[in-house]
């Protein structure tokens, strides 16, 4: 299971990544990015998935006593959470450069903005 | 093949097809649609990963606040370029 | 055309890293020492029994604070871009035709319980999956649906701006007392830990929780409404 979960998040990495790479439209690489970002959280809460193991929640199911035996690994769930937030924080800026950029050009299309070009 | 591993199976290649979707068709719309799919899947699979609460978030902000974004911006830019 | 080629190489280079690691990977049989310490203190030091909210709020308390002030760094980011596009009053949402019946009589139903479901999740935190985070998304749910059914509306920002930063100093103001009163920056020990699994336990853990769904929601609600500023000229 964490073998599937695994290769599903790099295999989601590397389409995000195409798209990004191969795209035109500015809003399509964000789209793009969002699947890679979605990718990268499937990766990371696999690696702290254990066969046999239940959530990090005690309650009457997991008594205290026998926490250490029986949930999975908290900490990168930890990390996912933060990085799902930032991820949002991250699309929303991409958002409104996109915007600009289009208010200030009237295009949406990469290959137009080429003042950064040598 | 217990019940979980069928289920991830079946969630893992609704996944890659929504990516697909997302990347490979024509309308912007629709593309944002299937990523935001593709964070319901990924929500789900996060339930079966024994992860509830990073389940719940990506439920709440990658699969509602997001595409909602998307929407909004594109809403935005769609009657500037008519005018 | 060298373009395509050198996409197409990186791509497969990275396939080939991502397939050694999946391949070379096995899942743990035992708890590493950092995981193990968490979960066998989790009740004496903290007494939260959500164990994933216990560390994201006490034992890496200092990265959520970390990650709150990146959310507040793209929220001022997003209105400062979106300033020069901002429509006078009253003059955006124009293009919008009038909600049906439907939409504003049911947002009008739904945006209590969304808030209700908000404040649950929020002060459930310790207890159940939920937290500051989840919490906060709900709450800017609700905002967005009241932004979506009636398009013309404007939202207080100095509402919204002061309640971010209230949260904010709040926050950091607990952080402080911890080093004060009890073991450190924000230590949790600021309230006393009170009963396992108990609605008012752990500490300042459901305080803190408050602070940062109210922050979240607020600073998506703003990036939601400078979004939906923007002029329609």
């Amino acid at each position: 299971m964490a073998h599937l979960a695994l290769a599903l998040g790099f295999v989601l990495i590397l389409m995000g990544l195409y798209g990004a790479l191969t795209n035109r439209d500015i809003l399509r690489m964000i789209v793009a990015f969002t699947i890679a970002d979605t990718g990268v959280n499937v990766v990371l809460v696999a690696v702290g998935y254990m066969p046999g193991r239940t959530a990090p929640i005690l309650d009457a199911a997991v008594p205290l006593a026998e926490a250490g035996a029986r949930i999975i690994d908290p900490v990168p769930q930890a990390l996912v959470l933060t990085a799902i937030v930032i991820g949002l924080g991250v699309t929303a800026l991409m958002l409104a450069y996109a915007y600009r950029l289009f208010r200030a050009r009237g295009s949406l299309d990469i290959s137009d903005f080429t003042e950064l070009k040598w | 093949m217990t019940l979980t591993l069928a289920m991830a199976l079946i969630l893992a290649l609704a996944s890659l097809a929504a990516a697909g979707v997302a990347l490979a068709t024509r309308s912007r719309a629709t593309a944002v649609l299937a990523a935001g799919l593709l964070s319901l899947f990924a929500s789900v699979l996060f339930v079966l990963l024994a992860a509830p609460d990073v389940a719940m978030t990506e439920a709440a902000i990658g699969s509602g606040l997001t595409t909602f974004l998307f929407f909004f911006v594109m809403g935005r830019i769609r009657r500037e370029g008519r005018k | 055309m060298t373009r395509n080629v050198l996409i197409a190489g990186l791509l497969v280079l990275l396939g080939v890293a991502f397939w050694t690691l999946t391949m070379g990977y096995a899942p743990d049989a035992e708890l590493n020492r950092t995981a193990a310490y968490y979960a066998q203190n989790v009740g004496r030091e903290i007494g939260a029994p959500n164990v994933v909210t216990a560390i994201i709020i006490t034992w890496r308390g200092l990265d959520t604070l970390g990650e709150v002030t990146v959310l507040f760094l793209t929220s001022s980011i997003v209105a400062l871009v979106l300033a020069q596009s901002k429509a006078p009053k009253g003059a955006s949402g124009s293009g919008f035709l009038p909600s049906g019946e439907l939409l504003t009589t049911g947002t009008r139903m739904l945006i209590p319980l969304i808030a209700l479901l908000g404040a649950y999740v929020l002060a459930n935190g310790h207890l159940t999956p939920g937290g500051g985070f989840q919490g906060g998304a709900i709450l800017a749910s609700g905002v967005l649906l009241a932004l979506l059914a009636d398009p013309g509306r404007r939202f207080g920002h100095a509402l919204i701006a002061r309640i971010e930063s209230v949260a904010g100093l709040a926050y950091v103001g607990l952080g402080l007392l911890g080093m004060l009163i009890a073991g450190g920056f924000l230590d949790n020990k600021v309230l006393p830990l009170g009963q396992f699994g108990a609605m008012l336990s752990a500490g300042i853990i459901p305080i803190i929780s408050v602070l940062i769904g109210l922050k979240v929601g607020s600073e998506f609600a703003s990036i939601l409404s400078s979004l939906e500023e923007t002029e329609d000229a």
